[in-house]
Parts: C-alpha cells; structure tokens; sequence
C-alpha cells in the first residue's frame, strides 16, 4: 500500500534536484520534488485488538479518517505534533513504533472532550488517548507520566475515604514526582499564590485594615483542619475493598 | 418550586469553599429549598476513570442513589462542573448500557450499598435556577443592580461536552446550548451586569492536568483571560472550582514564571447573584478568593 499519510514520510526521502531542465523546461527546485518510497515491516495485526482491550479505546475501529478531532484539539493548538487522527490511523495499521516516537506527548491529552464531542462516528478519540497512554506505560515503553502518578494518588484517597483532600492529593504528587514543594513555597508560585490567598501582600504594604477584613480566617482554619482530620465518607464501609477487587479482576481478564 | 438534592463534592468541601458559602447563601436568599446529600463520596474527578470508567460510574451513580432511595429526591443539582459531567455521564452510560447497569447493580449489593435504579437526574446550579426562576425570575428579586460590571462568562469544558450525555442540551428556544452556552450570561444581565462578547466560554483551562503539566495549563489559562481582557471584561464569572482554582492559580504562575500580569478578576457566579441579591461580600466568601476583587466592586458600588 502506498503511503498516503503526510506525517509518515522521512524528511530525508524528500529529494529534488536545484538544477533540472526536462525537455527544455525548467523544472529547478521544487518542481522535481520527488519522494522515495519507503516499505514498513513492521507492523502488528492485533495491535487494534490489543488497543481496545485497554478502557477507551472500545470504538476505535469505527474511525473514518475525517481530521475533526485533530482539527478541534486544545492540545494540537498548542503544539502540531500532537495529532489524535494520526495516532488513531497509525492505531488501526499497527504501526507501533511510529506512534512510540510520540511516547513523550500523548499522555498530555487534557479530556477537553471537543473531539469526543465532535467526533461523527462515535470513536471517543478521548479515550483512545487515555488508552494508548496506558499502553505506553503497561508495556514499559514509557515511564509513569505525571498524569498517571496524579490519577493514582488521588483514586487511593478516593478508594480509601470516598473522599479527597485538597493538600494531600497536592503534597503526595509533588512528593511522589521528586518535586520539592517546599522550594514552591518558599521561593516560587505556590508561596505566592497562598500569599494572595491570606492578603498577606495588604499588610507588607502597611494596610493593616484591608488585612484583617480581607483575610480569608475561617476558610484557612476549615482547610487546615481537613489536613489533620481528612473528611471522609462515613457510609464507605468495604465499598472501596469491593470496588478495587473489581478493577483487579477487570484488568487481569484484559491483559491477563 | 421544586426541592433538590444538593452535592458539594469534595472541591466544594475543600479550596473551592467559597463556591459552596455563595451558593447556599444565593439559594437561601432566592427562596429556593435544597437539602445536602447525606455522607456522599466523591464523584470520581477527572481522575478515577482513568484508573478504570466503571470506578467513575459506580462513585458517580452511588451518590444519585443516597439522593433517590434514601432521600427521596428525583433531582441531584450540583454546582460543580465535575460532579455534573460526572453524574451526566453515569446517567448516560447507565440508560444505554444494560451491561453496565446490571455491574453497577451487582457491586452496590456486594457493598450493601443504595441501589441506582436509574430514577434520578442531575441539574447544575445553572440550569436550577433557569428552570425554576429564569432571568426574569431573577430581575424581580434582585435588589441591587451589578451596575454594568463588564463580565466574560467562562464555562468551561465539562458544562457542554461531550454533548451526548447531555440531551436536554440543544433543544430549541429555553434550553442550553452546549455550542454557545449563555445560562450564566442571562442570570448576570438580568442582574445588570454587561455580558461582554467572549469567544472562549468553552475553551479548555487544562484543569485535568493543572498541576502534572502546568506549563500548557499556564499557557491555556492565559489564552482565555487575555482573549477575556481583549474583549474588554473586568470579570471572568465561573461556575466551576476547577476552572476558577484554575483561573487563579495560573494567573499568578503567568505572572511569576513568564512575567505576563493580567489584571481581569475572577468571581463565581454565585458570589455576583448573591451581591444582586443584596447580600454581603464577606457572606459570600468574596475576599476568599485569591483573586482580590474587593476595591474593584467598592469602584463599581457594588459592594
């Protein structure tokens, strides 16, 4: 099959020649642009079956090409190479090792849904994303993305209490991906931000008034309090136990 | 007027606080009746579906169950955008598929938990208000003009998208449009604000990866608050706590790693109504915010 996919072809197999005349006419520079076929072996039959048994990517076979969830991406406005469309066509071929060359960027799908929602047959680009990802780290092709250390955290507390709480999903990400929160704090956004939150700023610049009506006490104490006494969902009983039994089971029958 | 079952969520419970005093306070003060779901859970986030969808159904279908079986309620309004997509889509998945219902069924008896039965819906704040009150609704009971603060409506992704798991959406005059979404628009104008044009009401702040990839979601934040100031807004109105922590906390990263300061100031709807309504900013955890609009609404006399 010959290739049709524009994102498929090798700088390096793009040739044109700077001075040609053909039959007395001048075709210098790009009109000789030629391109010098390239033949894939590898690529993977089942891979398409193997996509759709990771949760998401259940209608990806349904896929006609049509661009609208390329075209709509908040990501691929922020950076071309991230091309759900192109992940889905490569998908579908097999071609596993093309879409490894983007292992880095995929996990950045931010689940705005404009391609789910857009999408004319049904594909929920969204969770092919989320399941190709997935795939990525399950096969050790990737390491953890930071989205996935986020999830995880914060489905234990979910999993755990029924509940979350702000500044422990906040602290044990930043502790589980080597960042130093402290540093944050101290010198950087986070330290700011809490900064302007307390209206600390009226009171360096001598406001004391301002201050004291604007800082924010009860909301303060009620959140520092969750931090020591974590709010938690009383009827959860062995919901979470039976819920991760089911999650175990389901991935073990997917991937075994 | 209808009773409903109200869900905070866990944003609400926690750094989104604000949203929650303002709506209770908004609510009371329109006469309107709700009652707190009974020791809900979290509704899943953007977070537990990855992990695994039905973890996300389930969490999302057990709160509608607490409302509907040991309530009573037929209606869950939730405030958040999360928790309202979440519900949504439990709704969806549980109405259309027979499998994942006879699942969720399965594990709420192994949990000895309320069974969902597929009784119940899920409103959002906006929509409440609008089927209840509506804007005219609303201009009667006001009782102090927003004296034409210039407002950009921001509501984000979960609001409206995907539109298949919203099928009230897009159905003529009176209903919302999941394309250009303009509840939150009608309730502020009839409170006198000025709705300015926005062409991002519906762009993505990034909230999903606020934090595990902050550079696009400083990026994505910054787009739709300068389009926001380019249109001439004072205000970006939200009505939803990720959207709005999101607001705020990438207003202040633009400013302290890129060095672009914007000025425009972040409310939630609820605290703009509330002051309509008459009621006190420090009632509506206004000078909670970290988006220290208070000497912009003493200027406008509004507070």
């Amino acid at each position: 099959m010959a290739i049709h996919e524009k994102t498929l072809i090798d700088p390096s197999r793009l040739i044109s020649s700077d001075t040609l005349v053909v039959d007395g006419v001048d075709v210098s520079g790009h009109w000789n642009t030629m391109i010098l076929p390239r033949t894939l072996k590898e690529y993977d039959d089942g891979f398409e079956a193997h996509i759709k048994e990771y949760a998401g990517a259940e209608n990806v076979h349904r896929c006609w090409q049509c661009g609208s969830c390329t075209n709509s991406c908040t990501m691929y406005a922020q950076n071309t190479d991230f091309n759900p469309r192109y992940w889905i066509y490569l998908t579908r071929l097999g071609l596993k090792d093309e879409i490894l060359k983007d292992k880095d960027i995929i996990w950045q799908c931010v689940s705005c849904n404009k391609c789910t929602n857009i999408c004319p047959k049904d594909v929920r680009p969204e969770g092919v994303m989320k399941a190709l990802a997935h795939w990525i780290e399950a096969e050790g092709f990737g390491e953890k993305s930071n989205s996935t250390i986020f999830d995880e955290e914060f489905a234990r507390q979910c999993i755990a209490r029924g509940r979350i709480e702000d500044s422990e999903v906040m602290t044990n990400f930043y502790k589980n991906t080597n960042q130093d929160i402290k540093e944050m704090a101290l010198n950087g956004w986070l330290g700011i931000f809490v900064a302007r939150m307390n209206k600390w700023n009226e009171l360096r610049s001598g406001n004391v008034w301002k201050f004291i009506t604007r800082t924010p006490i009860m909301h303060s104490l009620h959140m520092g309090y969750s931090m020591f006494f974590k709010p938690k969902t009383k009827s959860w009983g062995h919901t979470g136990e039976v819920l991760s039994q089911y999650v175990k089971e389901q991935k073990e029958l997917a991937h075994g | 007027m209808a009773k409903v079952a109200y869900y905070p969520g866990c944003a609400l419970e926690g750094s989104g606080g604000p949203y929650d005093r303002s709506t209770r306070a908004l609510v009371k003060s329109l006469g309107m009746e709700m009652e707190t779901v009974h020791d809900w859970n979290c509704c899943g986030a953007m977070e537990v579906k990855n992990i695994h969808p039905m973890l996300q159904t389930y969490m999302s279908a057990r709160v509608m169950a607490i409302a509907s079986e040991q309530m009573g309620y037929d209606t869950v309004m939730a405030p958040c955008n999360g928790c309202y997509h979440n519900l949504k889509k439990a709704e969806y998945e549980l109405a259309t598929s027979s499998e994942s219902l006879d699942t969720l069924q399965g594990l709420a008896k192994k949990s000895e938990d309320p069974v969902y039965k597929g009784d119940v819906r899920t409103v959002h704040l906006l929509e409440w208000l609008m089927e209840d009150l509506g804007a005219d609704g609303i201009k009667q009971k006001i009782s102090k003009s927003l004296n034409g603060i210039k407002v950009a409506n921001y509501y984000g992704c979960m609001y409206t998208r995907p539109r298949q798991i919203f099928p009230e959406k897009d159905q003529g005059p009176g209903s919302e449009s999941s394309y250009k979404p303009h509840f939150m628009d009608d309730l502020l104008g009839a409170a006198g604000a000025i709705n300015v044009d926005f062409p991002l009401k519906t762009a993505c702040c990034g909230g999903a990866h606020t934090l595990s990839d902050a550079d696009t979601s400083t990026q994505l934040v910054l787009n739709i608050i300068q389009a926001a100031e380019d249109a001439g807004a004072e205000v970006i109105a939200t009505e939803c706590p990720t959207c709005h922590s999101g607001l705020e906390m990438h207003q202040v990263r633009a400013e302290t790693e890129f060095g672009i300061k914007t000025n425009v100031k972040i409310l939630y709807f609820t605290q703009l109504l509330g002051l309509a309504m008459g009621l006190s900013a420090r009632k509506l955890g206004v000078h909670e915010n970290v988006s220290d609009s208070l000497d912009f609404l003493h200027a406008k006399g509004v507070v």
